[in-house]
């Protein structure tokens, strides 16, 4: 299993670290040749979305990347990758890759002053820490998509067939949770 | 639950607010960030792919043609820019002068600079920085004062450069004393950490977290004469983790293109082809002027 991550800009080294702690492989997306080597998942990092947004354009992967994930590329984006999949956002005109049924509201907690942590369910597992930084939430999502997270009822994470999103951070701790539903997501994608 | 906290708050979420800072310093990695002087300059600058802008009256290069008491911008300025963009707001300080950091504190900005491209207020004392919510970023020119910064409550450093020249050599001075410096203190035996700590004038457990790690303990920038792509992919090949471009690119023909190109250079700073192709036809440069030709070093102020 080989896991391509995203590394245009923003915390990209960390998801790194936590698949190779989990044993499993990646390589780093920077422009399109990168895409020429196989892959069987995708991570978008948080980061800034509109520069990840603006280099994903310039470099032309936008469209690939979208080709990919609409033909059942297993893909997951924190925080700032949920902004680019989000199909819209509340408080801003640009979307990005625009693939998720979701609309989503930029720095909905405000500025650095309102970014937290807590704890809670995701897909029904335990008190997962979740950090959040200027982070986004899902103001509405369609009838495809399975809620995964909440906090203070608002989504947080959140599933539509083979895309995943959380609005904050597993890849900052040390909790691996998430990252492990990611990878069974990409195994049971690479056994059909 | 997301309610501001004070720094009168239990050590419990004291040390969480550092931690969540931090973050916020992880999630620039890769980017670049621009000094802006007026809301117009902040909508280019996020348009040509900044992940943070720095608010300013004036850029360095004007800052140190002007000469005078250099102070922290006006609120409204820097209120001005908030809501001309989407990304992170940052604004300076001057070193030492708490009081300055507790205004931009209370207009929400998401990052001090407690920075020597301002006056200094204090000839002894840095802010304790740890007293705030809102993260800190501080210059430093090698391991110690990086440290130094690190343990008064600093989330993120970068090197201090020499702004407002154009000129990159004291960036790359400063890039690789550290790295070189963090280097040297990774391939110590346990029992000399003890000595290092002592000469760098910084706690232990700092000293054993660069010693166990090879790194920093927070995200670390380059800042201080870099204006072309090359100079960014130059930094980025030293070791750093982002840049700071201060007057490289307001000063320059063509601001837009130039910030653009130099996002692009930091996401691709190993590719030599793309960065041919980002150099071309950029217009006039920062006309700069050389590190040893100026009376002024601010990198020396604040160590």
């Amino acid at each position: 299993m080989r896991i391509a991550i995203l590394a245009l800009q923003g915390a990209f080294a960390e998801h790194e670290k936590t698949l190779s702690r989990l044993g499993v492989e990646s390589f780093e997306i920077r422009q399109l040749r990168d895409l020429d080597r196989p892959l069987d998942g995708l991570i978008i990092p948080g980061g800034e979305s509109t520069v990840q947004g603006k280099l994903m354009d310039d470099l032309g992967l936008t469209e690939p990347v979208r080709r990919l994930i609409e033909s059942g590329l297993p893909v997951w984006g924190t925080c700032a990758g949920l902004l680019l999949l989000a199909r819209r956002i509340a408080n801003d005109v640009r979307t990005h890759l625009a693939t998720m049924d979701v609309t989503a509201v930029r720095n909905a907690y405000g500025r650095q002053l309102g970014s937290f942590s807590t704890r809670g369910s995701f897909a029904g597992i335990p008190d997962v820490p979740m950090t959040f930084i200027r982070a986004p939430y899902i103001a509405q999502a369609g009838a495809g998509v399975r809620v995964l997270a909440t906090a203070d009822d608002r989504i947080v994470a959140a599933r539509e067939a083979n895309q995943l999103v959380t609005a904050f951070h597993p890849e900052l701790g040390d909790d691996l949770t998430v990252h492990r539903y990611f990878l069974d997501m990409v195994c049971k994608q690479v056994a059909r | 639950m997301t309610q501001v906290q004070s720094a009168d708050d239990t050590p419990t979420q004291h040390a969480n607010r550092y931690e969540l800072n931090k973050n916020l310093a992880q999630m620039l990695k890769g980017g670049v960030i621009m000094d802006v002087t007026t809301p117009e300059q902040a909508r280019i600058a996020e348009d040509a792919g900044a992940c943070a802008v720095m608010a300013l009256e004036r850029i360095p290069a004007d800052i140190r043609a002007a000469g005078g008491v250099s102070r922290m911008s006006d609120p409204k300025m820097i209120k001005g820019m908030q809501e001309a963009v989407s990304i992170p707001v940052m604004a300076k300080c001057r070193i030492g002068h708490f009081v300055e950091a507790q205004i931009l504190q209370a207009i929400d900005i998401d990052f001090i600079d407690e920075s020597e491209v301002l006056s200094p207020a204090d000839d002894t004392y840095h802010i304790d920085k740890t007293r705030f919510d809102v993260p800190f970023v501080c210059g430093a020119r090698n391991l110690g004062e990086a440290l130094r910064r690190i343990q008064e409550g600093a989330a993120m450093i970068r090197t201090k450069g020499e702004p407002g020249t154009g000129d990159v050599v004291q960036a790359v001075t400063h890039m690789r004393a550290m790295q070189s410096e963090i280097r040297r203190v990774a391939g110590m035996a346990q029992d000399e950490l003890y000595e290092a700590a002592k000469q760098l004038e910084v706690p232990y457990g700092l000293v054993k977290y660069v010693h166990d790690n090879g790194k920093l303990p927070v995200v670390n920038f380059a800042a201080g004469g870099v204006a072309t792509p090359a100079d960014a992919a130059l930094m980025m090949q030293l070791g750093a983790e982002g840049v700071f471009v201060g007057s490289g690119i307001f000063k320059s023909g063509n601001p837009a293109k130039r910030a653009a190109a130099i996002v692009k250079a930091v996401t691709n700073y190993t590719d030599a082809k793309m960065l041919a192709e980002l150099s071309e036809d950029l217009g006039e440069a920062m006309v700069g002027i050389n590190a040893q030709e100026i009376e002024l070093l601010m990198a020396e102020r604040g160590v």
